[in-house]
């Protein structure tokens, strides 16, 4: 076994110094080290996108890093999307288009939606389409996924619903 | 009463844990001295096992202690099948850690029990096992020739044959007879391929063996139904055992399972007394979580000149895999029923014959049973369509039950009690544009268009709510198909509904408490809904089907009806009137007559004090029910794909995908309308992009996400759904089902538009997934062979 190597990370606005062995990913930094089990696994080998976060603001696939290589960067996942006790438009445009199920590939696809947004703030249906295809979803046929990343995109996501309530958004 | 909620697209309670990532799936759970489990599987598919040295894994650093077969030998049982569907089924013993010998690439053979997954992994390298490989049988067309056997000491590969036949049912007349007399016959073989249900949850299983009872966290679809089998399996009283399903991240039938690896964790948790948890990576998920379809369809179907079907022969070889898993054998039974499908056929035989291969077991997946026999007959009728020169949906009409036929008792012996097929297909073709795609088919062919346009047609029915338990008895199934519900009303008049079937993204939830809120008359808010843990909901019979409404939800409904009949009683003492003069409306219990109301939060609490009641009253107005289905219920629709087809690259892409599905009455359309897309997404995938490869030794080849195609986002096209309602008539609410359809129906009618695109160049078949290098080849194929023009 490697020797380990110290890291800091800011995760979720909160900066972390731990020890880690080389070959640990950052999903399972993320999972097993911090606690920051919203983030999930869905595959072994990066198709499945179910464990995107945000590294610097922009969507990177966590089993596909190290956590020593994102040493010294910032980390968002999806627990650290609602701000002030309110969802993302994103997240809220998930719920109310409905564009989830199961809920397992949802971490993922909100965070890769977020990011895509970011990049284009107006995508067309097929850019939408593209820009999630490298995330999985077995349960919606993507056409709510879809339609929850135009609601955002349009704005006509509502600001408020008792989702951000529920979810015990602080 | 009001029907405030049913009927409404209301965004899902479940969402917001889910969108924050405040997830509870088994996975993230840990506890206290946990320890991890990493398995050891074999690579071959059929082998003696002649050693196996742990030692070298034993003192890796971080192992615990390492299990194999022959030390957990008496403890591990067998893994249940409940269903033989013969009297002689024939069946392999199925022990969670093999003993003596391996039946498939993937068989668990030692668990490694370690102080975390990554020293488990790296022990799990090192754990020496000696195989000597035997030979494997792996085509269901060798394996029935009994040449090589999946397992020689049960001397043969054929677990059982199981015949219906309308002749001798008496449900029509006998099937040579239609056969010998046919004007037409068309004599087809279609092959249903092996598929991967691939639910985005890998499985995981947490046991935590130190409380009173063990307590079993699970990836499950059936939590009611684990508990009893691993304790029977494992020889732990059920009392004794807890299930709970978390969040859990779909099934698709494919955790509708009682798994070697929860038998494996529960006895490693019991072996070193701490809590284990054992989560599968997706490799081994798609390796050794059970496979789907895997038939080859022999039919004959004969008709009159007139297109009038007069008698359809099946023959299915259907591969059980290496083992029978839960409901393995029965799943070809549950699709003998539904060949005839919406068609008024007058003779009607099914045979088929269950093989075992030296490949993971089948079982449910989506559908089950029901997407197979719908892919045959739908083939079939544009097979006669072609032969007879008739529009596709001529034929279909032409046989199928009119609306005013119903209730219809079909050739398989079911009793359909309603619907309208013509009222579905008119929608559809109004939807889809039909006249002016087939005009610009014309056009296309008429100008040798490089790409190609067909039109595929998938007219389906299939039976839910499963199941009627006396059905199911004369089928030799184990267990009912009741459900059991259960409607607490507290002191403050919030209401807990607690649920036998077990969601996993279906939203039963939201869709109970939109039940629960009109029959009660409370708020939507004021509705908890309560399932997944036998602690708290000690009877059920889970998620699978298409049951959850249809069963479960009547129970809701038949439990929130008992809470009202007790409530009466008590409204009738409190404001002194007689039981007889007490109406029920909108949440509120009135005199008849007069001004005099109270709210039945009022009389819970009134309950709860217990100052003033009836004389004998008990105090609770919790109410339990349980039921059990008369009939199945019957949804059906009509599915239109526009496809195109290059036919110089053989790429195919769908243009257009329109269905009108009838599921009944509907409780929340947002639900409604998810189950379908999510349907048609694997229905589809089935048709173009899905297919379990083995090589020639048995190892999957599509062994992880790369190779095993799921399709993604830019893979499948905005579909447009639409619905009518013919209200089912077997239960109250007038619901019939929906998880499956979308499934069932979807993966005919693609390959249809497929074969409609390019069968005047000759092309007769191609099979499933019509991935572009199959297309192409078909296509090279019939220049080669001097096709049509």
């Amino acid at each position: 076994m490697a020797s380990s190597k110290t890291i800091t990370v800011e995760v979720d606005d909160v900066s972390y110094t731990d020890d880690v062995e080389p070959r640990l990913l950052l999903v399972q930094y993320l999972r097993e080290r911090l606690g920051k089990t919203g983030t999930l696994i869905g595959c072994d080998t990066t198709n499945c996108g179910a464990c995107t976060v945000h590294l610097d603001g922009v969507s990177v696939k966590s089993c596909t890093m190290f956590a020593v290589q994102a040493d010294g960067h910032s980390v968002t996942t999806i627990e650290g999307l609602a701000r002030d006790g309110k969802l993302a438009p994103i997240q809220q445009a998930f719920h109310e288009c409905h564009a989830l199920q199961c809920g397992f590939c949802t971490p993922g696809m909100i965070m890769q939606s977020a990011s895509l947004l970011n990049e284009n703030p107006h995508p067309s249906e097929q850019e939408i389409r593209d820009g999630l295809e490298g995330n999985l979803c077995r349960c919606t046929g993507y056409q709510n996924i879809v339609a929850a990343v135009q609601a955002a995109a349009e704005g006509t996501v509502s600001s408020d619903s008792g989702a951000s309530e529920s979810a015990g958004v602080a | 009463m009001t029907t405030a909620e049913v009927g409404r697209a209301r965004p899902r309670k479940e969402d917001a844990h889910l969108i924050t990532g405040r997830s509870r799936y088994t996975d993230n759970i840990t506890l206290p001295g946990m320890l991890h489990l990493a398995m050891v599987r074999s690579p071959f598919a059929h082998a003696r096992i002649t050693s196996v040295d742990a030692s070298a894994a034993k003192s890796s650093p971080g192992v615990v202690a390492v299990l194999t077969g022959a030390d957990v030998a008496d403890q591990q049982g067998s893994l249940p099948n409940a269903w033989p569907i013969t009297p002689d089924q024939k069946a392999p013993a199925h022990p969670a850690i093999a003993v003596d010998t391996v039946a498939f690439a993937g068989e668990v053979v030692a668990c490694i029990i370690a102080r975390s997954a990554a020293a488990a992994r790296d022990a799990a390298e090192l754990v020496d096992v000696s195989y000597e490989e035997l030979p494997v049988v792996l085509d269901l067309e060798e394996a029935v020739k009994d040449e090589v056997l999946a397992h020689p000491d049960l001397g043969t590969n054929k677990s059982a044959t199981w015949i219906f036949d309308s002749g001798e049912a008496g449900t029509g007349k006998p099937v040579s007879e239609a056969l010998a007399a046919a004007e037409v016959l068309i004599e087809r073989t279609f092959y249903q391929q092996r598929l991967i249900p691939s639910f985005m949850e890998p499985r995981s299983t947490v046991v935590d063996p130190t409380g009173e009872q063990i307590t079993v966290w699970s990836a499950t679809q059936v939590p009611h139904i684990l508990r009893l089998m691993l304790a029977l399996t494992l020889g732990i009283p059920e009392s004794k055992m807890r299930v709970i399903a978390p969040d859990v991240g779909g099934g698709f039938g494919g955790k509708l399972q009682v798994t070697p690896e929860e038998a494996i964790t529960v006895l490693a948790a019991r072996h070193t007394g701490k809590p284990c948890k054992y989560t599968e990576t997706r490799s081994e998920s798609l390796m050794a979580a059970h496979h789907g379809r895997a038939q080859v369809q022999k039919l004959k179907l004969s008709a009159t000149k007139d297109g009038i079907v007069t008698g359809l022969d099946v023959h299915l070889l259907a591969d059980m895999g290496a083992y029978l898993g839960l409901v393995t054998s029965g799943i070809p039974i549950l699709g003998a029923f539904m060949y005839n499908s919406i068609y008024k056929f007058p003779a009607y035989r099914f045979e088929c014959t269950n093989l075992f291969t030296n490949k993971a077991w089948t079982d449910a997946y989506r559908g089950a049973g029901r997407p197979e026999a719908t892919f045959a007959i739908e083939r079939l009728m544009d097979e006669l369509a072609v032969e007879l020169d008739m529009d596709p949906l001529e034929v279909r009409e032409k046989n199928w039950i009119k609306h005013e036929e119903f209730p219809f008792t079909t050739v398989a012996g079911l009793e359909y009690d309603s619907g309208n097929y013509e009222a579905a297909t008119a929608k559809a073709l109004e939807l889809f544009g039909y006249d002016a795609l087939r005009a610009e088919q014309v056009r296309r062919r008429e100008s040798n268009d490089p790409v190609q346009l067909g039109i595929g047609i998938s007219t389906f029915t299939e039976m839910c709510g499963l199941a009627p338990s006396r059905v199911l008895g004369a089928l030799n199934y184990a267990a009912g198909g009741w459900e059991h519900a259960q409607v607490r009303v507290l002191p403050t008049g919030n209401i807990e509904v607690v649920t036998g079937s077990s969601a996993h993204g279906q939203g039963h939830e939201t869709a109970w408490s939109q039940l629960v809120a009109d029959r009660l008359g409370v708020p939507f808010e004021n509705v908890e809904v309560l399932h997944g843990d036998t602690q708290i909901s000690q009877r059920g019979l889970d998620t699978y089907g298409s049951r959850s409404l249809t069963v479960g939800g009547m129970a809701v409904l038949a439990a929130a009806d008992k809470v009202i009949e007790k409530a009466k009683v008590v409204a009738a003492h409190m404001m002194e009137a007689s039981e007889e003069d007490i109406e029920f409306t909108d949440g509120k219990f009135r005199v008849k007559g007069t001004e005099q109301s109270t709210a039945l939060g009022e009389i819970a609490f009134a309950i709860f004090s217990a100052h003033n009641l009836p004389d004998g009253f008990e105090p609770n107005l919790d109410s339990d029910a349980t039921f059990d289905p008369q009939n199945f219920s019957f949804p059906h629709g009509t599915h239109l794909a526009a496809m195109e087809v290059d036919t110089e690259t053989g790429q195919v892409t769908i243009r257009k995908y329109v269905c009108v599905d009838d599921v009944g009455v509907v409780v929340n359309p947002l639900i409604v309308e998810g189950q379908v897309h999510g349907g048609l997404a694997q229905g589809i995938a089935q048709a173009l992009y899905e297919e379990a490869v083995h090589d020639d030794a048995g190892t999957l080849v599509t062994g992880s996400f790369v190779d095993y195609l799921v399709p993604g986002a830019p893979d499948l096209p905005h579909f447009t759904t639409a619905r009518t309602e013919t209200p089912s008539t077997t239960n109250q609410l007038g619901a019939k089902g929906v998880g499956e359809a979308g499934t069932i129906a979807s993966t005919p009618a693609i390959v249809n538009g497929v074969l409609d695109a390019v069968r005047h160049l000759g092309v007769k078949d191609i099979r499933m997934p019509c991935t572009p290098s199959r297309v192409w080849a078909a296509l090279e194929e019939a220049k080669m062979t001097g096709g049509v023009q």
